[in-house]
Order: C-alpha cells, then sequence, then structure tokens
C-alpha cells in the first residue's frame, strides 16, 4: 500500500491456485467482516499479514524522521506537540502488530523479519528531514497521503484490521492538521521561516505522491486484494483523490507546489498533474535512498540493545511465576 | 523574595525540562515499543511541569520573560537543574535507576508543595504529583525486574546504580531557597525530604536484590549553575533552531 508490496509473477500465480472456502467468498459478496476465526484462504491470510506487518513496520519506522527533530524543536509547545505524535505512532504500531496477531503470526516474528530485511516499511521514512519545516511537510503531506489511503481501509473486509483503522485514522488526521498548522505558521512568519517551509514542501511534494504506490497498470497486487476487499480504490484513483484536496490547501497556505503543470481540467472535474518518474521510488525501494542504511540500523540497534532487559523482564516474570505456583 | 521565588520556580522547572530532554532521547530507542510510548509519556508529563513552572518563573520575574525565552535564551551557567538529570542516559538501567532517585525526590516534593501558601505553586505540584507517582511506579518496577532478572541485568543495574548514586545527594542541596520562602509556607526545604526518599529508594533497591552504593558524593553543583560538561551539548542542541531566528513566532 505504500508502494512496496510487490512480489515475483511465479508467487502470484502459485497463489491464485489456492481453494476459496465458500463461506468466506459469501462474507465478501454480502460485504461481511471476516473475524480472526473464520475460514480464511491461506493466500488472503499471508497478503494481510504481509500488508499490516509492513504498515505496522512504516509506523514504527516513521517514528525516526520526525524524532529527529524532537530535541531540537523552536519551542515547549512544539516539542510537546512532536513528542505526542511520535507516541502515537508508537501506539500505531502496537495496535497493528497486534491485529497482524490475530492472523496467528508473533510481534517478535514479524520484527525480526523487519530487522533481516526480509518485510519492507513505506519508502517514504528513508528520506531526511533536513530542517524544522520537514516535520511540518511530513505531517502536512506524508500524514495526509497517509490518510487518503487508509481512510477506505477502515471498511477493509478483515474486522481487526478495518477496527485498529478507524483510530489510527482519526489520530492520523489530527497530525495531518498539526502538520498545516506548522507550515502556515512559517509560511506566514520571517522570510527565512517562509522559505524554509517552501523547500521542505519542494523534498517532500513527489515523494508524498509516490506512496501511492506504481501507476494501476504497473501494479501487480492490487486486483486481487481489490477482489478480497482489502483495497478498495486504485493507486492512481487515490493519487488523484490526494492532489485534488492537497492544491487548495497548497493556496491556503501561500506555499508553491513544485509541479508547474498542476491546473485544473474542467472536463475531468480533477487536477491535472505532471507524471511521475518512479524511478527514484524503484531506487528508494532497492534500498538507495538516503537513510534506508540509517533506519535499520537505528531500529536494528535499539532492538539489539534492549535484548537484555526484555531478557530479564522475561526472567523476572518467570521467577514470579514459579513463586506463585509453589505458594 | 520575588527573586527568591524565581530562583526556585526555575531550578525546579529545570529539573523538569532537561529530564524531559534526555527521556525523550529513547523515542524510538527504547527496549520495546510499550516502552517508547512510556518514555514519551514521562518526557511528555515533565515536560509539562517544565513549562508551568517556567512560565510562572517568567510572570513572578516580572520582566516579560515567557517559558521560551527561559528555556531557550538563557546560557548554561543560569540553568538550576541539579546534575543529576543532565547526564547522558543511553543505557536503560541508568534511565530507571535515574529515574527511581528523581521521580522518588520529585513526588515527595510534590505532595508536599500541595500544600504551599502560593497557590499557583501548589496547583502545579497537585498536577504533578500525580503524574510522578505513576513515573515512581514505572521505575520501581524496572528496577525490580532488572535488578533480579537475569545475572547479566543484575550486574548491569549494580553498575547503574553506583554510577548514579553519587548524584542524589544534590538533590537535597537547599543552598538555593530563601530562607523567608520557607518562613512563608510557600517552598519545602529539600533537605527535609532526605529521609522519606532515600528510604524509599533503599527499600525498592534492597527488593531488587541490589546493594546500596558505598560511594562518595559528587561534586555536584548545578543548583549554582555549576554543570557537567555535557549540559552545554545538551542546551546547544536544544535551543540552536530557536536561537538562529530570533523575534519570531513557531
Amino acid at each position: 500500500m505504500y508502494g512496496n508490496d510487490y512480489e515475483t509473477p511465479d508467487a502470484q500465480r502459485a497463489r491464485q491456485l489456492e481453494d476459496t472456502p465458500e463461506s468466506f467468498r459469501e462474507l465478501l459478496a454480502t460485504e461481511g467482516r471476516v473475524e480472526p476465526r473464520d475460514e480464511m484462504p491461506d493466500a488472503y491470510r499471508r497478503t494481510l499479514v504481509r500488508q499490516i506487518a509492513q504498515h505496522a513496520h512504516s509506523e514504527i519506522i516513521g517514528m525516526q524522521p520526525e524524532g529527529n527533530w524532537i530535541s531540537r524543536a523552536p519551542s515547549l509547545r512544539r516539542k510537546a506537540i512532536l513528542m505526542a505524535k511520535v507516541q502515537d505512532e508508537a501506539g500505531h504500531g502496537l495496535y497493528l502488530y497486534a491485529a497482524a496477531e490475530t492472523l496467528g503470526v508473533d510481534r517478535a516474528d514479524l520484527l525480526d523479519a523487519l530487522h533481516s530485511g526480509r518485510q519492507k516499511y513505506s519508502s517514504i521514512f528513508n528520506y531526511p528531514t533536513l530542517t524544522w519545516a520537514d516535520v511540518g511537510a511530513i505531517g502536512w503531506l506524508v500524514d495526509g497521503a497517509a490518510i487518503v489511503n487508509q481512510v477506505p481501509l477502515c471498511r477493509c473486509s478483515y474486522g481487526p484490521y478495518a477496527r485498529a483503522m478507524v483510530r489510527v485514522c482519526k489520530e492520523e488526521s489530527f497530525h495531518q492538521r498539526q502538520g498545516f498548522e506548522i507550515l502556515h505558521t512559517l509560511s506566514h512568519g520571517s522570510p527565512a521561516q517562509k522559505a524554509m517551509a517552501q523547500d521542505a514542501v519542494d523534498r517532500y511534494w513527489f515523494p508524498a505522491l509516490m506512496m501511492f504506490g506504481p501507476p494501476d497498470d504497473n501494479s501487480p497486487n492490487s486486483a486481487r486484494s481489490m477482489a478480497w476487499g482489502i483495497k478498495r480504490h486504485s493507486n492512481d484513483d487515490l493519487r488523484q483523490r490526494f492532489v485534488d484536496m492537497t492544491v487548495p490547501q497548497a493556496q491556503a497556505l501561500d506555499l508553491t507546489l513544485p509541479d508547474p503543470e498542476i491546473r485544473w481540467n474542467e472536463d475531468r472535474g480533477h487536477h491535472d498533474f505532471a507524471e511521475i518518474d518512479f524511478t527514484e521510488l524503484f531506487e528508494v525501494i532497492k534500498g538507495n535512498g538516503p537513510c534506508n542504511q540509517q533506519r535499520m540500523e537505528h531500529k536494528v540497534r535499539a532492538h539489539e540493545e534492549g535484548a537484555w532487559v526484555r531478557e530479564a523482564a522475561a526472567a523476572f516474570a518467570a521467577k514470579q511465576a514459579a513463586g506463585e505456583g509453589a505458594a | 523574595m520575588t527573586k527568591g521565588l524565581t530562583r526556585y520556580l526555575l531550578a525546579l522547572g529545570d529539573d523538569a525540562l532537561v529530564s524531559s530532554q534526555r527521556m525523550a532521547w529513547w523515542i524510538s530507542r527504547s527496549p520495546q515499543i510499550e516502552e517508547d510510548i512510556a518514555m514519551a509519556n514521562l518526557g511528555l508529563d515533565q515536560l509539562g511541569q517544565a513549562r508551568s513552572l517556567l512560565a510562572y518563573a517568567g510572570e513572578v520575574e516580572g520582566n516579560g520573560r515567557s517559558e521560551d525565552d527561559l528555556a531557550y535564551l538563557r546560557d548554561e551557567r543560569d540553568f538550576l537543574n541539579v546534575c543529576l538529570v543532565e547526564r547522558e542516559q543511553k543505557d536503560f538501567g541508568v534511565a530507571m535507576v535515574r529515574l527511581l532517585m528523581f521521580s522518588a525526590w520529585q513526588h515527595e516534593l510534590y505532595a508536599a508543595l500541595t500544600g504551599s501558601t502560593d497557590l499557583t505553586l501548589a496547583g502545579v505540584a497537585g498536577k504533578a504529583v500525580k503524574e510522578t507517582a505513576y513515573h515512581l511506579d514505572h521505575a520501581e518496577h524496572w528496577v525490580l525486574r532488572l535488578g533480579d532478572g537475569t545475572e547479566e541485568s543484575h550486574l548491569r543495574m549494580q553498575a547503574a546504580l553506583d554510577a548514579e548514586w553519587p548524584w542524589l545527594a544534590e538533590l537535597f542541596d537547599n543552598s538555593f531557597v530563601n530562607e523567608d520562602l520557607l518562613l512563608q509556607g510557600i517552598a519545602i526545604d529539600p533537605a527535609s525530604l532526605r529521609e522519606s526518599v532515600e528510604g524509599r529508594i533503599a527499600g525498592v533497591i534492597g527488593r531488587a536484590t541490589l546493594a546500596r552504593p558505598d560511594v562518595a558524593d559528587a561534586l555536584s553543583r548545578g543548583r549554582e549553575g555549576r554543570h557537567t560538561e555535557q549540559m552545554g551539548y545538551l542546551l546547544a542542541e536544544m535551543q540552536h533552531l530557536a536561537r538562529s531566528h530570533p523575534e519570531v513566532t513557531w
């Protein structure tokens, strides 16, 4: 869903051969919710695990670029808001790992898959936050794009994921307004502040558009995810919705989107915009983004340095349980 | 008297602000996600305390300085926090031992300050005492788990305790508290908290199978604005953006 969700055509064909239980087809046909104990095709389960895990990993890795500015936030109020925001992302990661666990996987295994590179996170977090305005641009554009992607997931066919997304979307929408407000303050502040805001928007605009994934004619998993009620709209439709939503907001901010081809198309009832060069996205997915290595090193280091703490907590809990058993 | 109260509020506010700055480092670096969330909570509570205390200090001082002026535009020698909270804490054991000490002290302090004759200060304390009860509980649980967890964790916690203990005593330094504030029931003498705070800490470390360190107190003079070398870097990082753009709104 963030444009890293790919697999080989062979793997896809192998999965399509699997049987689909009748009860599952009925649930989908009636727009019902699939719950953890319901029958479901293995491929559906695997697709969901992969998507939810990738979403959870994105929340967790996404703590880093904004966390990068907590220590330097320019006012105590902004510092408090940013700490609370990054904390929300940790909370989203937790709900999503819990939602994935209802499908029979374990959080520790999913984290291992992230740490070893077998599972991915959203490529957007492989860009650096170079100035304070980037915190605003991430809130406004990245969280804005995430909302457009995620609101339809509140109606996802898998119940626990859909319910988790309801809460996540409410908080994301709050974050988006905070990001907008940061940029609004900057764009109406000193010339240096305004330049900082414009620079951040210039750098984050196309990466945000790429969060919707490749164009529809090059999106291998979309059709099946739509048939399964996991995905509700195509990548290009969601991208268009995001552009239409964002253009007037940019005007309200008095900032320019870095695309001279953006203009209202009366016939389509949508904004036209430039063709996106996806070469960069694919480079970032391959691991060549500015921060891929840094993000993973940060995450793996924190995990390894915390191992003694987790081991001690488990040993202490075991001792307590043994003590209670003996008593 | 006004000067004395300003100084008292700044000292308590700086403790909370600087501790919050160190706590926030853990967000995305904790041993598990639940702890990322907890560290953020602790840091946010402390930041909230700092904002209330600094804003009130500025008001009492009467020179029009805001919480941000006081946080971002004072130099190192004007910060009055204890050295305990300013030193780096990139080891989880150190973070929890320090939190145990600091929150045990803050909790006793705020509990006493709820009876302050200064109603604003009493109000800040009334909110903070609930927060520090949770902080102390959190620290106690971790010190117990880690002290009495594995052999490795026990050794690490004893080392953390030995390293932090010399910096505990400064919390009871009362040299910066104006006597009139004590006579009028506005402030609390930190020395009066020593027995209960140390008793609380001793109880936890005993249950955690840790030994009370036999080490001398550090020459810790943060209350006089004489800090460790790590303080300058903390402030440089915290203040640089605000100082690079004077007179603007964020």
